[in-house]
């Protein structure tokens, strides 16, 4: 059963049609790649689905369960979790600090306990500073958690917000273009890491732009065009799409690769 | 490895400072200053888990000091409270304002919260002015002396001790919420409110927190300020007082628990050294606050902090 389901999602900004009827869902230790030209809808479709935007049409399903139009504090507590194009860190935080701050929802919260640091706060405290710690050795960053995070280069930026995204535990990871700006060595870092976090039965759905990486990490991958589903399969089978060939190089490499 | 821990360190400076400093007044009048400096510190602190750690914006928050004020005023002759319980009534009132207001006025960003909350500290000072049956109007009221366990607070020296106490607890709790959960959900919903959603944080929840946390720390303060004065207006709640507060916590460095007690320091005794030049006083002090944020941008204490430690990586500190 797919952890994360999205049917039929619709939204529209002002008559400009966005997303338009776009289905998908991933399971279980399963990467869903969602790929497509510049404007094609995926990181508005990202923002319906992690409720940052309120969808005109459709139905979001978490683990079984509907959550359309819930906002995202709830999606998280639910287990999904994302990372963002334009990196969304908290710069005036440590490294360390980051990760902790994904452990909120693990936490238990008091502001009088927490104004009174009571022995089970430090305590707590220390727990959620080792899990973050963890995470940071993960992600390969673990000797520099007390640097400040507007300190790290920027493909250690991109493996911080995607540990940060996994300190709440999520079901469902969404990550938007995690290799954008990379060097190639830092996007190969960054499959590595994606292929780990699948394999610890996350279900990943990622929206990125190199194709090497796609094809390399996707177990499925979904086209988009102008907003509406081109064409779905195995990264195998996209490639050889002809109406993906001709929507991402134009229509006559298009015909030329059909007749090839 | 410090010895001790930033946090340890500031608490242990400050407990120092305020036990040491009478060594050195060579008159009465200083315990009066510095005890002006303790209350507006109390005030500036809890202002600053408001701006400093969440970020947002109050430009009416002498009114939560004016309602600490007028409670201790108020309620020992109306409702015969002791002035202790008329301080914790006070707290207690400007929490709830605090959290009825900020619900939908937190929902505001930026110039509009500003706005809006300097709304809020007006409103608080026109009924305050208007009010005179109960408040003595824009003259101002008596306030009854303290009195704990038949011991009377009355002098200046009495109220420096009390009002460094407080600023010692209020310290304590302001550095202890630092590194906590809450802490670290403010700081983020500082850096990145999307972020911060996504994580799990309930950001509309966690800014009425420290609307709520600021308007009891300012209450408290009015409430010593009117204590030690016998004496209140409603200025203590004016729009200039609300700017002053603002001033002190950016003055002394946004986030810093110590910049908040600096700045405090500073824009209070300021205007003391300042009276030797008379009539150019106010004109000096606008000229230094100018300075002051020109050379030291993010504020007194982490800018020399950062000189201080030149490259070395920054930590989270006091």
């Amino acid at each position: 059963m797919s952890v994360i389901a999205a049917r039929d999602i619709g939204i529209a900004f002002g008559g400009v049609v966005a997303v338009d009827g776009v289905s998908f869902s991933a399971a279980a230790g399963e990467v869903l790649s969602i790929i497509g030209p510049n404007g094609a809808g995926k990181t508005t479709l990202f923002n319906v689905v992690s409720g940052l935007y309120r969808a005109g049409r459709g139905r979001v399903t978490l683990d079984g369960e509907d959550v359309t139009g819930r906002p995202p504090e709830i999606l998280a507590l639910k287990g999904l979790s994302r990372t963002f194009q334009n990196l969304q860190l908290f710069t005036r935080m440590t490294t360390c600090e980051n990760v902790m701050v994904g452990r909120h929802l693990r936490e238990r919260r008091s502001l009088a306990a927490d104004l009174l640091r009571l022995p089970s706060v430090r305590r707590q405290n220390r727990e959620t500073r080792a899990a973050a710690q963890d995470l940071l050795t993960f992600v390969r960053l673990g000797e520099r958690g007390d640097m400040p995070a507007s300190a790290l280069p920027y493909g250690a930026l991109r493996r911080l917000e995607i540990a940060r995204a996994l300190a709440s535990e999520p079901k469902a990871l969404l990550l938007d273009e995690p290799a954008a700006g990379c060097n190639a060595v830092e996007t190969e870092e960054i499959q590595r890491l994606i292929r780990a976090v699948a394999d610890r039965g996350v279900a990943v759905v990622l929206v990125e732009h190199d194709m090497r990486l796609v094809m390399k990490v996707s177990d499925r991958v979904l086209v988009l065009e102008s907003g509406r589903p081109l064409a779905e399969g195995s990264p195998e089978e996209v490639r050889e799409n002809p109406a993906v060939i001709s929507a991402y190089l134009g229509p006559q490499a298009g015909r030329g690769s059909a007749h090839a | 490895m410090p010895v001790l821990s930033p946090r340890a360190a500031t608490l242990a400076g400050l407990a120092l400072v305020i036990a040491l400093l009478p060594l050195v007044f060579p008159s009465g009048f200083y315990f009066r200053v510095a005890a002006l400096v303790w209350i507006s510190a109390l005030a500036a602190i809890g202002l600053n888990i408001l701006m400093g750690l969440a970020g947002q914006v109050s430009l009416g928050h002498a009114g939560f000091f004016g309602i600490g004020a007028y409670a201790v005023a108020l309620a020992p002759a109306h409702l015969s409270l002791p002035p202790w319980a008329a301080l914790i009534l006070g707290a207690g009132l400007a929490g709830v304002l605090a959290f009825l207001v900020g619900k939908p006025v937190l929902r505001l960003r930026g110039h509009y919260l500003a706005i809006a909350t300097l709304g809020l500290g007006v409103l608080v000072q026109i009924v305050l002015t208007n009010e005179s049956r109960w408040t003595g109007g824009p003259d101002g009221m008596r306030v009854a002396r303290l009195a704990l366990f038949g011991w009377r607070g009355a002098g200046a020296e009495t109220w420096y001790w009390v009002s460094g106490g407080a600023l010692m607890i209020g310290t304590w709790l302001a550095l202890n919420l630092l590194d906590t959960p809450t802490g670290r959900a403010l700081r983020a919903l500082h850096d990145s409110e999307v972020a911060a959603r996504v994580t799990g944080i309930d950001v509309a929840r966690y800014k009425l927190t420290a609307f709520v946390v600021a308007a009891v720390y300012a209450s408290v303060a009015g409430s010593l300020l009117a204590l030690m004065n016998g004496f209140i207006t409603p200025d203590q709640a004016g729009f200039l007082h609300s700017v002053e507060l603002v001033t002190m916590v950016v003055i002394g460095g946004l986030g810093s628990v110590l910049g908040a007690i600096v700045g405090a320091a500073v824009l209070v005794t300021l205007p003391q050294l300042l009276t030797v030049f008379q009539e150019y006083e106010h004109l000096l002090l606008g000229l230094l606050i100018m300075v002051f944020m020109i050379f030291l941008r993010d504020g007194i204490v982490p800018s020399l902090r950062t000189a201080a430690l030149g490259l070395l990586p920054a930590r989270t500190a006091g």
